[in-house]
């Protein structure tokens, strides 16, 4: 089942499945069990049977709690991680499968930003190097004038001045140094940037400072977004399209106006009010039962369900499939479908 | 009378070629069973903030100057030995990580029994009974079984609930949390603030919340300092600065906020970044970043002032609500 409905979509995942093996070593799969030495492997379900599209200009957001599998997701797609199962598209190219030579030309037009701006560029190397790193192994042969153009170019595109290219990253701010990372991720001339946690790391001020670049970066050179956050607030004002994920399952996917405006699935309704907002004095805050189960050994049925007011038996058996609703939205829980939210 | 008085506190922090100024001179008042907030970016002297009151500050940073009167006594001025009456037992700190406060190879029951005998002679019964009474009080599960556990063995949002009933254990006259929620998930946050919301309030202890958001500020107390480069830039009731910030910084935080702005329109930012405290521009800190700035802002440090309902250090903020009053009336 596809996850959407958007005509033919720039990137497109199917049936994407994760798993990270806990044991490594042969030794660490055996166990002593009722008097046997049996093998036994245990995993880590980190993104289950997710399918869904990202049209050309999108911004689409993916947000979830620690744990929810939305930076595996980012890395899936990326091409950082190989999925276990399902498949990813490139404009009607399957990328998953792709040797690395073959990948190249896709690696230039898919671009990654990553959360924390102190661990992602090279310390020992100058933005000099750094901007010009992945603009020589993408077009070979550039002269060095029209490389050092480009440089020049992405530089003042995210407010930073070029005659500091000498400098080393420690030189500059945490704000300054994520818009680095902005502008090499831009050097490329990418169609696709997937941004996971770009702000996260940033204070209040200098968030709205790389909000507004990444905004701008969208507007000029016709970016589409794939981005990761945990912050609400944050995909009301980014994003086009929301992806909620919980233990690595889609819940709900819908517009974002839609998504805030009428949030459906209960878990997409407990996370909008635990949102601390700014003017209200009695927040109406729906508190969750426990806490997020472990990924390992996945529940059967709705993966929501221990934490969840609405589960009955069909919620505890069989786990609910994204179904579409009448405004476009896809929802995965049995409440919704059987209409017993009330 | 207030149970907290803090008056022109300086901590300074001695580096190898120079002293940098991490407060610079902060006094402000805390009543008992008031809910403070202090909001600020990183680097602001929040958390320092924090620390100073209990005396905490460690080498290289030292108290320069400056007085934090609790309950008759200059906790900037006091033995290490009296300060022990006071610190875990009537003021009670809860820091960000709760992984990193509690102790790995201790058991939960050992931790909690070691506060409680360090302040009273109470037999180690007596104590786990306190204890188990303490985590039932924070919505613990089973809290018996949790006396056995060690801290790698509870969820993120158990640990914080479980380091807010030690905070608990020798009913404090104030809690100090200093971003209490900002390593848990949302929905988490929204759990834990509303527990230490509820045991303030029936309990009677005064609060000090210590936070980048200004959401939960706005959410879990009546007053707020705004700080900036080592200094209260603003201050006054929750409400008013939230509602009507005076003060440009504080203004312009609020408005940096993506819930201020339609959806994909451009944020209204603040240029520039935070100074260093080694390279604190002389004047107003917020000069170089401010759209108001003129010379004086540039050569005089401006004092908090009344205006309205708040507190604000801001030369300009008469010039600037003239400003604001014409454009309400030419819109």
């Amino acid at each position: 089942m596809r996850g959407d409905d958007i005509g033919q979509p720039l990137l497109e995942i199917r049936h994407l499945e994760k798993r990270f093996a806990l044991d490594q070593g042969f030794l660490e799969t055996l166990r002593f069990r009722k008097g046997h030495i049996t093998r036994e492997r245990r995993e880590v379900h980190a993104v289950n049977d997710v399918s869904l599209g990202i049209a050309r200009g999108e911004a689409l957001c993916v947000v979830g709690e620690s744990g929810c599998g939305k930076s595996t997701v980012a890395r899936l797609i990326a091409g950082l991680l190989t999925p276990s199962s399902g498949s990813v598209h490139y404009d009607g190219t399957r990328i998953d499968t792709l040797s690395g030579r073959a990948l190249r030309p896709f690696r230039r037009k898919m671009q990654m930003i990553f959360q924390n701006p102190y661990a992602s560029l090279n310390p020992r190397m100058t933005i000099q190097q750094t901007l010009e790193e992945p603009v020589r192994n993408h077009f070979h042969g550039l002269p060095r004038a029209q490389v050092e153009d480009k440089v020049a170019e992405v530089m003042r595109a995210v407010g930073v001045d070029p005659n500091w290219a000498k400098r080393y990253p420690h030189e500059f701010s945490g704000g300054q140094r994520q818009r680095i990372a902005i502008a090499r991720a831009l050097t490329v001339d990418p169609d696709f940037v997937v941004a996971d946690e770009p702000i996260s790391a940033l204070d209040v001020s200098i968030q709205a400072q790389v909000l507004n670049l990444m905004l701008e970066a969208k507007d000029e050179r016709g970016l589409t977004y794939l981005f990761i956050t945990h912050d609400l607030s944050v995909v009301q004002h980014f994003g086009t399209r929301v992806a909620v994920l919980y233990l690595g399952t889609l819940c709900e996917l819908a517009d974002t106006a839609t998504l805030f405006a009428n949030p459906r699935h209960p878990y997409t309704k407990a996370l909008l009010s635990a949102v601390p907002q700014l003017k209200d004095d009695h927040p109406n805050h729906i508190r969750l039962r426990g806490e997020i189960p472990t990924p390992i050994n996945m529940p059967t049925g709705c993966p929501f369900k221990s934490r969840c007011s609405y589960a009955n038996d069909r919620c505890g058996a069989e786990q609910p499939r994204p179904l579409r609703q009448p405004d476009g939205a896809l929802v995965a829980c049995h409440a919704v479908e059987e209409d017993r939210l009330g | 009378m207030s149970l907290l008085s803090v008056r022109d506190l300086v901590v300074k922090f001695a580096m190898r070629d120079q002293t940098v100024t991490a407060l610079n001179g902060i006094s402000f008042d805390l009543n008992r069973g008031e809910r403070m907030g202090i909001v600020g970016e990183s680097g602001a002297g929040k958390s320092i903030t924090g620390f100073a009151i209990l005396n905490l500050i460690s080498r290289p940073g030292f108290i320069d100057s400056g007085h934090v009167m609790f309950d008759g006594m200059d906790l900037a001025h006091t033995s290490d030995k009296a300060l022990r009456t006071i610190r875990g037992n009537r003021i009670a700190m809860i820091f960000q990580d709760p992984m990193v406060t509690l102790n790995p190879v201790l058991t939960i029951g050992q931790q909690m029994v070691e506060t409680l005998q360090a302040h009273r002679s109470l037999t180690r019964r007596d104590a786990e009974k306190i204890a188990v009474a303490k985590l039932r009080e924070v919505y613990i599960p089973a809290p018996e079984e949790r006396l056995q556990q060690y801290p790698h063995e509870l969820s993120g949002g158990m640990r914080q609930r479980i380091i807010i009933a030690i905070a608990l254990l020798l009913d404090p006259q104030l809690i100090i949390a200093d971003e209490p929620t900002t390593a848990l998930d949302v929905t988490i946050q929204a759990d834990i603030m509303e527990l230490l919301l509820e045991l303030c309030q029936s309990n009677n202890v005064s609060l000090i919340l210590i936070t980048h958001d200004l959401g939960v500020v706005s959410q879990m107390t009546e007053r707020t300092l705004v700080m900036y480069a080592g200094r209260i830039i603003e201050s006054g009731r929750t409400r008013a600065i939230i509602n009507d910030p005076q003060h440009p910084y504080t203004q312009g935080l609020i408005k940096a906020l993506p819930q201020q702005t339609l959806p994909g329109e451009r944020l209204k930012q603040i240029p520039g970044n935070m100074p260093a405290l080694s390279a604190i521009p002389p004047g107003c800190p917020f000069n170089p970043r401010c759209e108001y700035t003129v010379d004086r802002c540039r050569t005089t440090i401006p004092e908090l002032v009344r205006v309205g309902p708040v507190e604000v250090a801001c030369h300009e903020v008469q010039r600037m609500n003239r400003d604001t009053e014409t454009e309400e009336q030419t819109a």
